[in-house]
C-alpha cells in the first residue's frame, strides 16, 4: 500500500508540472505537439529512474558537503546518454527537442528528487518515486502538447482531423505555450479545490 | 554594426525567455519585486558572460582537440557550478556591498538552464573554425543575458500591477503570472521582423 502510494504520489498528489511547478523550461520550450512532449517526457523519466537509483545506492558513499556536485555528475551521466542514444535512434525527435536534451541536467524536478527523495530512502523506493514522478511529468507534457496541437495544427499525434482554416497559429508558437499551461493549471487547481 | 544588429535580435526579436523558453524557473520565481528582478538581471549578465568565456576556451582548446565533444554536457555543468561558488567567494572577499546586493541570486543560478543553455547554445550556432568564434560567442551570451535582464524586469513590473488587481481563486499566483506572460511573449512577437533575417 505504502509503495503504491509512492508510485502515485507523482502523478496526482505532488504533479511536478502542475503541483509543484518545476522544470518549466522544457514543460514550455518541446510541447509544440503532443509526440514531442511524449518523447521529452520519457527522456526526463529514463534520467529521473536511472539516476535516484544510482543516488540511493551511492548515498552512504557520498560526503554530506559535496553532495549536489556529486549528484550532478550522477545526473548529467545519464544525460549524456540519452542525448546520444535519441541523436542515433531517434535523430528527427532529436531535432525537434534540440538542446532541451542536455537541459535536463537542470531540471529542477531531477536534481530535486535526487535531493529531497533518493538521497533519504532505499533503492527501490527511489525507483518507483522515479517512475511515479517521471510519469506524472510525460503526462503532463503530453497533455499541453496535445492541447497545442489540436489548437494550433489540428492534428493529435500527427494525425491531422481538423482543416486547416480553423488552425491557430499562435498556440503552436512562443505566447500559446504560457497561455495554455496557465489555463491548465488553473484548471487542475479548480478541480482540486476541496469544495 | 553586425553586434548591433544581434543585440536588438536577441533583446527583442529571439529573447532567451520569451521566445526560447531559457530560464523560466528564475523569471517565475524571483519577479515579484522589480528590487530583485533586477538584482536577478544582472547577477545572470555577470555570470552567464564569464560562464560561456570559460566554456567556450574550454570548448575550443580542451574538448574539441581532443574529441570529447560527448562530454560536453557534463564539463560545461561542471564548469558552471564551480564557477559560480568561486565568484560567490571572491565577491564575499572582495566586494562585500556588491555580494550583499547579488549573492542571494548566485546560488540559484547554478540551476537556471539559461547558463548551460546559452553555453551549449553558441557552440552549435557559431561556427567553431572561424577565427571570431569566441568574441562572438561572448558578445551573443551579453546581449541573450540583456534579454534575460529586460525581460524580467518588464514582467516583474507586471506583475506588481497584478497583486492589486482581484483574480479568480484557482488563477492566483502562477497560472494568471503565466498567461501574463503569454501576452507579454505575444506583444514581443511584434519585433518579429524588425531583423533582417541572414
Amino acid at each position: 500500500m505504502k509503495k503504491l502510494k509512492i508510485l502515485t504520489n507523482g502523478i496526482l498528489k505532488e504533479n511536478p508540472t502542475f503541483v509543484l511547478v518545476l522544470g518549466m523550461c522544457p514543460t514550455l520550450g518541446v510541447t509544440t505537439s503532443a509526440f514531442n512532449g511524449l518523447g521529452m517526457g520519457v527522456a526526463t523519466m529514463f534520467v529521473l529512474v536511472l539516476s535516484n537509483m544510482l543516488i540511493s545506492m551511492l548515498k552512504n558513499f557520498i560526503p554530506d558537503r559535496v553532495r549536489i556536485p556529486a549528484f550532478i555528475v550522477v545526473i548529467a551521466t545519464f544525460v549524456s546518454i540519452v542525448d546520444l542514444l535519441i541523436k542515433g535512434y531517434l535523430p528527427s525527435l532529436g531535432d525537434s527537442l534540440g538542446l532541451f536534451i542536455p537541459l535536463i541536467v537542470v531540471n529542477c524536478i531531477v536534481l530535486g528528487r535526487a535531493e529531497a527523495f533518493a538521497s533519504k530512502n532505499g533503492v527501490f523506493d527511489s525507483i518507483l518515486d522515479g517512475i511515479g514522478m517521471g510519469v506524472g511529468f510525460t503526462l503532463s507534457l503530453t497533455l499541453i502538447g496535445a492541447v497545442r496541437e489540436i489548437l494550433g495544427s489540428g492534428a493529435i499525434f500527427g494525425h491531422a482531423f481538423l482543416p486547416a482554416s480553423t488552425n491557430i497559429l499562435v498556440f503552436v508558437l512562443a505566447p500559446g505555450a504560457f497561455i495554455v499551461l496557465g489555463l491548465l493549471m488553473a484548471l487542475i487547481r479548480h478541480i482540486q479545490q476541496p469544495k | 554594426m553586425e553586434y548591433i544588429l544581434m543585440l536588438i535580435a536577441c533583446v527583442f526579436v529571439n529573447n532567451i525567455i520569451l521566445s526560447q523558453f531559457l530560464g523560466i524557473c528564475p523569471f517565475l520565481g524571483v519577479s515579484n519585486k522589480l528590487g530583485t528582478a533586477l538584482g536577478m538581471g544582472v547577477a545572470v549578465i555577470f555570470v552567464m558572460t564569464l560562464a560561456t568565456l570559460v566554456t567556450s576556451l574550454i570548448h575550443v582548446y580542451v574538448l574539441v582537440p581532443m574529441g570529447l565533444e560527448f562530454l560536453q554536457t557534463i564539463a560545461f555543468i561542471l564548469i558552471i557550478a564551480a564557477l559560480v561558488q568561486m565568484v560567490e567567494i571572491i565577491l564575499k572577499k572582495s566586494s562585500p556591498s556588491l555580494y550583499q546586493a547579488l549573492g542571494i541570486f548566485l546560488p540559484l543560478i547554478t540551476t537556471n538552464c539559461a547558463v548551460l543553455g546559452v553555453a551549449i547554445g553558441v557552440t552549435q550556432k557559431f561556427d567553431i573554425t572561424a577565427g571570431s568564434y569566441i568574441l562572438d560567442s561572448v558578445i551573443y551570451t551579453v546581449c541573450s543575458a540583456i534579454g534575460f535582464a529586460v525581460a524580467i524586469c518588464i514582467f516583474a513590473g507586471l506583475r506588481e500591477q497584478l497583486e492589486l488587481v482581484k483574480v479568480p481563486k484557482a488563477m492566483k499566483g502562477v497560472p494568471i503570472a503565466l498567461i501574463t506572460a503569454g501576452i507579454l511573449a505575444m506583444a514581443f512577437m511584434g519585433f518579429a521582423n524588425l531583423v533582417p533575417a541572414k
